[in-house]
């Protein structure tokens, strides 16, 4: 009976394996994104950090209108509502409120071009096959570089075109982005323009190691901010698991000991 | 009315309970020794016989989560998208109770996949268990479905134009096509309207109907006795008391077996549900954190990972592939005329009816046909038990040669699945012509088999399961 089970459970892994190159082939193509640094998110410092740059520099045009300010006491986070009141409750009255701007999307349609994706969900919605949300926002807002022939004068390498200019331009400096000739892959014969390095135009406040770390920490609230729960999510299931793993052990010892009277 | 039963005096207070109870309800006790303390399933049931109750068990999860979700959700594409993040944040336990409704639609479909694989290799289906078959794979068809209907509910991107593909798919039906999209629809596009009347059907229409299927395939189950890995018949053989030699009452030994399946289960699926939710885009798809945008098409819009099979089959109905279609249905016709049994009338009518049929395939558009395989890639299954030929059940009595069919058609199901999560493929490319014979190899394992299922040598079929004691 197991030799049939073993040769059926086989053949299904020798189907998945065939399957294993096509994913490999799919994947092919697209700006390889950098990694962002998990453990942000589940740091306390960072997150505030994170707050406090999300409020100073993305809610002006972003809103994230299904997050309420007072989430940011949750334990991830751990402010407290003065605190909350008194440092980043600009662009509402009360504590409870979502986080709302006073930008209409009409508006923002008619200044940019496109109306400023509300950021509740941005670092989820993001995610592809090529990396995390939250490792395309950790590229996307270390890739700004001038381009003099884009309305707002500023063009980024993960989303070419892009209608958000560089608002944190005064902490990263300026950088232009320097391409090189190589031969197109799919063919030789032609060259194709490729990326091959920033060149810094002029500095901004921050270092390039402080700025990058800056970006973690927003990009962290991101994450955080996508699903506020994920940080309890991950406790719970810890204990979960473990009440499991007894369980299972129990109800294995318990289903042995019936039947073994079974002949 | 039948005799009234009297605990003795002395007997304990729950026995008096009992037996108060027996007196007024019998039938509940009728159907707890029908359905679970006399119920004598074979002992011989491997880990393939977990995935009948995890199904159950399933189900149960989607009905209560699908309860508490219903308490918060606004069916109203104004407010539907806001809704689904309002429990997700700010109700207490909503973003578990969601992400078990969530993970629970995916694992319902890889649990009803291998449940319907063991009923497959069993020969499950065949005499007399044919009617459990069909109501089990009438399930499934409720099952997708419900699904179908569920995903609309988030109104997210993918929601929003995975509703619209498939919907569409309906107004490639010749004549009644658009304005059957339309009544679908109840608008012009996927809307309000389509929310709500996709929500009705959701929450209500099609969990009556599948309950209603559920109990059916149970009791038409019980009715008949299961079948096991050896396919043979415990009933067969019957001790002194009319027992099957061969059986154990359900409980306690398969409820107590089935607990251990639970337990395992419940490890990976919360595994996933508390680690990985998302599960890397195939439970809960990236774009669908996106809020529907009538004006934005995706530019890739795929279906959910368990309808992918079936999206794919779609895909590669092509007008080269219609062609071959044709090829292959005229060719079955005439080898019917030279060496087919039966008389000569019915032999002329299937050639007419096979130059009608083309003619009807070359006439309609390729996308039409594509819905009818795609359709008829789940409608086949009903018939299974007349398509299956073979004097044995079980696929260990089979000769061997026939696990090699069953593994092709395992590999040609998973590469369509997969194919179906990828953008489509270009035409004329390797992976479409890859798709295509994957499709035929679909059908040509469901249609050929009243052939391939009678060849090679088959193995003695023992008397009694083979059973080594634990």
């Amino acid at each position: 009976m197991p030799n049939a089970m073993k040769r059926i459970l086989l053949s299904l892994l020798a189907a998945v394996s065939l399957l294993a190159p096509l994913a490999v082939a799919a994947s092919e193509g697209g700006a390889p994104l950098d990694r962002f640094p998990k453990e942000r998110v589940t740091d306390v410092v960072a997150l505030q950090n994170g707050a406090k740059l999300f409020v100073n520099y993305c809610l002006n045009c972003h809103a994230a209108s299904m997050v309420r300010y007072n989430r940011l006491t949750d334990e991830s986070v751990g402010l407290n509502e003065a605190q909350i009141k008194d440092n980043l409750l600009f662009a509402a009255e009360k504590v409870g409120e979502t986080m709302t701007v006073a930008l209409q999307p009409k508006q923002g349609k008619e200044w940019f071009g496109t109306a400023p994706p509300d950021l509740s969900l941005i670092a989820r919605s993001r995610a592809s096959g090529d990396g995390s949300g939250a490792d395309y926002l950790y590229t996307y807002m270390r890739a700004f570089y001038r381009d003099d022939t884009k309305a707002t004068g500023w063009n980024n390498l993960v989303f070419p075109s892009v209608a958000m200019p560089h608002v944190l331009w005064q902490l990263q400096g300026q950088q232009r982005a320097v391409f090189v000739d190589r031969p197109d892959p799919h063919d030789p014969k032609k060259m194709t323009q490729a990326f091959d390095r920033f060149e810094t135009i002029s500095p901004g406040t921050l270092s390039k190691t402080e700025y990058d770390a800056a970006v973690a920490d927003l990009v962290a609230y991101l994450q955080w901010m996508g699903e506020p729960a994920q940080n309890q999510r991950v406790r719970i299931g810890v204990w979960v698991l473990l009440f499991l793993g007894l369980f299972t052990l129990i109800a294995w010892r318990l289903n042995a000991a019936y039947w073994k009277d079974v002949k | 009315m039948a005799e009234m039963k009297e605990a003795p005096a002395d007997a304990p207070l729950g026995i008096k309970l009992m037996t108060w109870m027996d007196n007024r309800f019998p039938s509940a006790f009728q159907a707890y020794r029908d359905h679970m303390s006399e119920y004598f399933a074979p002992k011989n049931f491997n880990v393939w016989y977990f995935f009948g109750s995890l199904a159950l068990l399933v189900l149960v999860i989607q009905i209560v989560t699908g309860i508490f979700l219903t308490m918060h959700y606004k069916p109203d594409a104004a407010n539907a998208f806001a809704s689904v993040e309002y429990i997700m944040r700010d109700v207490p336990g909503g973003w578990l109770i969601r992400y078990m409704h969530s993970t629970g639609a995916s694992a319902f479909f890889i649990v009803v996949y291998l449940h319907m694989y063991r009923g497959l290799i069993y020969g499950s289906y065949r005499k007399p268990r044919e009617l459990v078959w069909i109501f089990g794979c009438a399930i499934f068809l409720c099952l997708m479905a419900e699904a179908f209907f569920g995903y609309l509910l988030p109104w997210g991107q993918m929601s929003y134009w995975g509703a619209q593909v498939i919907v569409n798919l309906f107004a490639a039906v010749p004549f009644i096509g658009p304005d059957l999209a339309l009544l679908i629809r109840g608008d012009y596009v996927v809307g309000d309207a389509t929310l709500n009347r996709f929500f009705a059907f959701h929450v209500i229409a099609v969990p009556l109907v599948l309950l209603g299927l559920v109990v059916a395939h149970v009791l038409a189950l019980h009715d008949v006795g299961s079948n096991n890995p050896d396919g043979v018949e415990i009933k067969a053989k019957k001790d002194a008391q009319g027992r099957p030699l061969d059986g154990i009452p359900f409980h306690p030994y398969y409820s107590v077996h089935d607990t251990f399946g639970v337990a395992v289960f419940l490890l990976i699926f919360c595994a996933i549900m508390f680690f990985a939710p998302e599960l890397g885009g195939y439970f809960l798809e990236y774009n669908n954190f996106i809020p529907a945008d009538p004006l934005k098409t995706p530019p890739h819009i795929a279906p959910v990972w368990y309808f992918t099979p079936y999206y794919t089959i779609l895909r590669a109905t092509t007008d080269p592939m219609v062609n071959v279609l044709c090829v292959i249905v005229g060719l079955a016709a005439a080898l019917n005329l030279l060496k087919g049994k039966g008389t000569m009338a019915a032999k002329a009518a299937l050639l007419v009816g096979a130059v009608v049929l083309i003619a009807l395939m070359k006439t309609f558009d390729a996308k039409f046909w594509g819905v009818v395989l795609m359709g008829g890639a789940v409608i086949i299954l009903f018939f299974l038990p007349w398509l299956d030929q073979s004097p044995v059940k079980s696929i260990r009595y089979r000769p061997s040669w026939h696990k090699l069919v069953y593994a092709l058609f395992v590999v040609a199901f998973l590469i369509l699945g997969y194919q179906g999560t990828q953008p489509a493929a270009p035409s004329g490319s390797v992976l479409e012509r890859l798709s295509q014979l994957c499709t035929l190899i679909y059908f040509g394992f469901f249609l050929l088999m009243p052939w391939w299922s009678r060849q090679g040598t088959f193995k003695p079929v023992p008397d009694r399961v083979t059973f080594a004691a634990h």
